[in-house]
């Protein structure tokens, strides 16, 4: 740490220096791989997906001895600030370097081509190529379709709900999936749909009081299975549900093993999983071997990045709901369903 | 006459000096009170505030503060709480940016235009806030937080793809579309600094401009009598309705303004990742900088400052959130501090009428005694 100052305080004395400069004395001399990630709004602690990125990170770091950094956005930043932050990440020896949201494309685009030797791992977005960026991406979609299959099935109204966080492309692919997979297992239920908050308000991602209002009303209005794809604030969904003795579905992470929930886990049908946090994981793992991914990565029900938890005891005796969800995940990876991405 | 030029600038001085004090000192307690070391961050902030591209990002950040900040000034000086900057700001930057990506204009023109729009945009919405307050009395604290949030909803319907937003192959992001580079404002290239935003020139100009209009011409003088008080004005033959029209007219202009730094210079499009919660903290930039243009200049590069020199503090292991925390105390201190400064300037003032008042009475006396 002293050591570290002091290489600072030196760099700083020459004046019009760039920030980045600071570290690149220092990368040659190890051979240990570094690895850094990018957070999207919220940062570590948001329970949901930067906190899966940084669970792959902590892997890495664990089984791979890969020494992690990580950097968090600064409130109302613009791209210049992410190419900044990008930058240094880079210049300070970090390979992959991680950007974790769509936000992060257009500085990855910029910034890739000033480090051809470095791979970039940008997650949701493949509007952006290049040789050394590997797009890692999501069939959300095809995991909410199960969801749905497995809420009309387990409802007894033939009315579920889906609230959405905030109402972005992104939510809406969790949308589109769930309502089919409700509608192609039941055509005569009702999918009662609500964002919680617009962009750029992203408070729907974050508070749990929005989601339990939202929850409430569905219920009030029949629905008895409620799958809340909104980050934080899909707790208050759950809790919501829970407490009227009702399903919820959780999303992102196994929501029946999270500490914070296991009061109401007992209703928590399952949750769709979105493996974050093995895609950075992979990536690492790939410049670490010498081999690094590129292009577009995607995980899919067929690759298990996406799916359906299975840990709720009462779920896995709902012998009828867990065999058409089975057949569901079979008919997708084999083609004979495509699951729409927008609604 | 200079010496009360003095103690109107020490005066002027001392609530932010005072308010900059109180925010630092609680910032280190703060830090003192979770256990980490009060001065390394302060220190690693300025040392980062040495390398080129950090000081890049600044300058350019002042500009955007300093716009915004000169919107919510003008409102101030007609006493007038334009709370709405930050929804003119941000309907200003995606209407300007639809119409900029939607046509083609040689250099200069296509540029003119969507500043054009952006101006209107911003002077329209603030307009209706003026409107309501002078036809139906309604206060603009209300109004204009009730359009920041129409605002919201109405950007995100406009963005929609079925309406007028694009959303790229492949990407979970929607923009305007992108516009063309006849469309782009010419930066200074820094070399491995960045790249300096041209239009942050246009928005010091407009500083200049500022001053003048309301320190050099009669719509400034009537604009600061109506915001000492509307009926004195109104008796001394000012229409106290257009101005207040007026002043929000042009609030909102200049709010508008606020986002072409980064759509003209950077973005090039207005996507869901467009800066947010810059007429915010504008409203901290114009109070701490006494609505005056050289101390709002200096109270956005202190933002900016501390916006961008925090970026790097969590990498060193300290939390970027005091910069916010500090930022949150100013806002208060300043609030504090200037009541504590003007009570103690009207005291002092007080004071001095009382010794002249004595002395001239003495005078009077002697005058009596010899007559």
């Amino acid at each position: 740490m002293g050591i570290a100052s002091a290489a600072l305080a030196l760099s700083a004395t020459a004046c019009g220096k760039s920030s980045n400069d600071s570290g690149s004395s220092s990368t040659t001399d190890s051979k240990a791989v570094k690895a850094a990630i990018a957070y999207d709004i919220g940062g570590r602690g948001d329970q949901s997906f930067n906190d899966a990125a940084y669970a792959g990170l902590k892997k890495a770091e664990d089984d791979l001895g890969v020494k992690g950094a990580e950097a968090e956005p600064s409130q109302g930043e613009s791209d210049a600030d992410k190419v900044a932050r990008l930058t240094s990440l880079a210049r300070a020896g970090n390979n992959p370097v991680i950007g974790v949201g769509f936000s992060y494309a257009p500085a990855i685009a910029k910034v890739s081509k000033a480090f051809p030797k470095t791979t970039f791992g940008l997650i949701d977005d493949t509007s952006v190529t290049a040789p050394n960026i590997a797009n890692l991406v999501f069939n959300e979609e095809q995991g909410s379709y199960l969801a749905g299959v497995a809420a009309a099935k387990a409802s007894k109204t033939g009315t579920v709900g889906f609230i959405g966080g905030v109402e972005v492309p992104l939510i809406k692919k969790f949308e589109a999936g769930f309502t089919q997979g409700v509608k192609d297992t039941n055509p005569k239920a009702k999918v009662l749909t609500q964002y919680l908050t617009q962009p750029p308000n992203f408070d729907g991602f974050s508070k749990p009081d929005l989601g339990k209002a939202a929850a409430q009303g569905q219920l009030d209005k029949g629905a008895d299975v409620i799958y809340a794809a909104a980050g934080l604030a899909g707790s208050g969904s759950i809790e919501a549900a829970a407490t009227a003795g009702k399903w919820a579905i959780g999303v992102d992470s196994d929501q029946y093993n999270q500490a914070g929930l296991a009061s109401y886990k007992d209703h928590i049908l399952t949750s769709v999983t979105k493996d974050v946090s093995d895609s950075v994981y992979n990536v690492i793992k790939s410049v670490k071997d010498g081999k690094p991914q590129t292009g577009e990565i995607r995980y899919g029900l067929a690759t298990d990045g996406v799916g359906l938890a299975d840990s709720n005891p009462a779920y896995v005796k709902m012998t009828d709901v867990t065999a058409a969800v089975e057949k569901a995940k079979k008919d997708i990876v084999d083609g004979k369903i495509t699951v729409k991405t927008a609604p | 006459m200079m010496k009360i030029d003095k103690d109107k600038l020490i005066i002027g001085a001392a609530g932010p000096v005072l308010a900059l004090v109180t925010s630092f000192v609680l910032t280190v307690l703060v830090l003192l009170a979770t256990g980490l070391d009060p001065i390394e961050p302060i220190r690693l902030m300025i040392e980062n505030a040495g390398y080129s591209d950090v000081q890049v990002l600044i300058v350019n950040q002042t500009g955007i503060y300093y716009l915004a900040a000169l919107a919510v000034a003008i409102g101030f000086r007609m006493n007038l709480f334009n709370i709405g900057v930050e929804g003119q700001y941000r309907l200003a930057a995606m209407v300007s940016a639809l119409v900029g990506a939607a046509v083609d204009l040689p250099g200069p023109l296509h540029i003119l235009l969507i500043v054009i729009v952006a101006i209107a945009t911003g002077a329209i919405w603030a307009g209706i806030a003026g409107i309501l307050k002078t036809t139906r009395g309604v206060s603009e604290v209300v109004s204009t937080i009730m359009l920041n949030a129409i605002t919201t909803s109405l950007v995100a319907w406009l963005i929609l793809p079925k309406n007028f937003g694009v959303q790229p192959a492949g990407s979970n992001d929607l923009t305007t579309g992108q516009i063309a580079e006849s469309g782009w404002f010419p930066g200074i290239d820094m070399g491995d600094g960045g790249q300096i935003y041209g239009f942050t020139f246009v928005a010091l100009a407009l500083g200049v401009v500022y001053w003048f209009v309301l320190n050099r011409t009669r719509f400034g003088f009537d604009l600061r009598a109506t915001g000492e008080s509307e009926s004195a004005a109104q008796a001394s033959g000012v229409d106290a309705k257009k101005m207040i029209l007026t002043a929000m007219l042009i609030s909102g202009g200049l709010a508008g303004l606020a986002g072409m730094p980064i759509l003209l210079g950077e973005s090039h499009t207005y996507s869901l990742a467009f800066p947010v919660n810059v007429g915010f903290t504008a409203i901290t930039v114009a109070l701490l900088g006494r609505n005056h243009p050289v101390g709002i200049l200096f109270s956005a590069l202190l933002f900016a400052f501390l916006d961008k020199a925090s970026s790097n503090l969590d990498v060193s292991g300290y939390p970027k959130e005091i910069t916010q925390i500090m930022q949150g105390i100013i806002v208060i201190a300043v609030v504090v501090s200037y009541e504590l400064v003007r009570r103690y300037g009207t005291r002092r003032q007080q004071q001095k009428v009382g010794e002249e008042l004595a002395a001239g009475g003495a005078i009077k006396t002697d005058k009596e005694v010899s007559a």
